[in-house]
């Protein structure tokens, strides 16, 4: 298949290009979600992203919040943004940490004025940046402007048959674009971790990961008890056939295909080093994993399955596909992209990888995933530690 | 063509089970990934799609190789033809 040039995106004030063109109402705060769904309730074309945090957090977990929330208004997938917090001091850091990019943002708090003097103002401003957004045009943007993030969920063997490998094949063939790519999933590479360590482009690449990996490993160890065998692999997992975390891990691996990763980034952390492969320390749970992804900067987002994890994105758009027959025809509205006839070998992976191309450009080029088509929105802010 | 079996690398001492189920005493066809090679196998178990099955015997303490890696280790003998699962199987991780 010849891999077109182009994609029809939304081009942002600073380079970048977005894949939708949503006008985001982004809380600060817990509290200040009712005032931020209030707004979007209220003026058509915006969308709030309610989460649970942003209260009394500090260090580290602190710096992700800020990280997770400035990353999610820069996204180029987002053309403008509405920050709304209990208070002006936070408010503003996010603000302004969105306003580098750019585009349109503002930022709201609400002490001293309620939630109903906010929700008036907030609405103002947001019905004045839906209105703009609403003439942004898609125009043609380079292969390159693709920024692909990848996560696997309710695995089952057939991922590491054949679902996650189409990923792989469609980042093999994708690289040499130009295009950025990233995997994640930390505690999923459990068992292969040795074997990720050695697609690593440079040694500190590679010993970053490793680094990484053990931390994360020294951390579930210290926190375990006996139910982690329920929780990797799920019950799901095991349902279809996946029996160890070292069967799972190496299922996973494949989604990266014959690449290796140029850098190792922090949750939530932009790409800094140019096109090509990277791996984000994340979560192995779908929507803490996306979100910090998306906050990362990606456009657009696949999503192997084998029993059927229904995990969408308010901001990027996640394309789903399964290689599992049974998944594929008893849960079809969540499928973007069946490959279930890799197992009957009626489709090889390279035609399953051109196949996976083709969809995700219709998405990028615009049509809505299953995942959008049913209300999939799900935002779920990391919390690396209790609050002070 | 049709498979019902297929294996990821010739090292390997389990398949997977690819059609919706294989019964007990079925002779199955068993395709390898890695070398575009094939085999046969006579189940003992009713195995449903995605679940494993045991390429050779196997005793306790020895280790489970799929992709060519180590998956984890016996903990039950599993004789050839059989479900491989967590019955028989656990992490040497966790």
């Amino acid at each position: 298949m010849e891999i077109p040039k182009n994609f029809l995106g939304y081009k942002r004030e600073n380079g970048r290009a977005g894949t939708r063109n949503h006008v985001i109402i982004l809380p600060v705060d817990d509290i200040s979600n009712a005032c931020a769904e209030a707004v979007a309730n209220n003026i058509k074309g915006t969308i709030a992203l309610p989460h649970s945090y942003g209260r009394l957090q500090f260090g580290a977990d602190l710096e992700l919040h800020f990280r997770t929330m400035i990353g999610t208004g820069s996204n180029p997938n987002v053309a403008a943004v509405i920050v709304i917090g209990i208070e002006p001091k936070w408010t503003k850091r996010i603000v302004d940490g969105i306003a580098k990019t750019g585009k349109p943002v503002e930022g709201f708090h609400i002490e001293r004025t309620g939630d109903i003097g906010t929700v008036m103002k907030a609405s103002k401003k947001a019905q004045e940046f839906s209105q703009w957004a609403s003439e942004i045009q898609r125009e043609e943007c380079p292969m390159s402007d693709l920024w692909i993030s990848v996560k696997c969920g309710e695995s089952d063997t057939t991922s590491g048959l054949a679902s996650n490998p189409t990923v792989g094949n469609l980042m093999e063939k994708l690289e040499p674009l130009g295009v950025h790519l990233c995997f994640g999933e930390t505690s999923e590479l459990t068992g292969a971790e040795q074997v990720c360590a050695t697609r690593g482009a440079t040694k500190d690449a590679s010993e970053k990961f490793m680094k990484t990996w053990n931390n994360y490993n020294d951390f579930i160890l210290k926190e375990a008890t006996d139910d982690l065998s329920e929780s990797q692999p799920t019950a799901g997992n095991i349902a279809g056939g996946l029996t160890t975390i070292e069967e799972k891990a190496f299922g996973n691996f494949q989604k990266i295909g014959n690449l290796k990763f140029i850098d190792v980034l922090e949750p939530a952390e932009e790409p800094a080093k140019g096109p090509g492969l990277y791996f984000m320390d994340t979560s192995s749970a779908a929507a803490e994993c996306i979100t910090l992804q998306a906050a990362g900067g990606f456009n657009i987002h696949l999503f192997p399955t084998g029993q059927g994890n229904i995990v969408g994105n308010p901001i990027e758009p996640v394309v789903k596909l399964t290689a599992n027959p049974l998944t594929a025809q008893s849960m079809s509205e969540h499928v973007d992209c069946d490959v279930s006839k890799i197992l009957s070998r009626e489709m090889n992976l390279s035609e399953a990888g051109d196949k996976l191309i083709e969809t995700t450009l219709r998405v990028a080029n615009g049509r809505l995933t299953c995942a959008e088509a049913l209300g999939h929105k799900e935002f779920v802010m990391t919390k690396l530690y209790r609050s002070a | 063509m049709a498979t019902d079996i297929i294996i990821h690398d010739k090292k390997d001492n389990v398949g997977v089970v690819v059609i919706e189920k294989i019964t007990a005493k079925q002779e199955c066809k068993c395709w390898i990934m890695e070398d575009d090679s094939s085999t046969n196998i006579q189940s003992v178990d009713e195995i449903p799609l995605g679940h494993k099955i045991a390429m050779v015997d196997l005793k306790e303490g020895d280790t489970i190789l799929k992709y060519g890696h180590d998956i984890g280790k016996v903990v039950k003998s599993i004789k050839k033809g059989e479900h491989v699962h967590v019955h028989n199987v656990k992490t040497k991780k966790w």
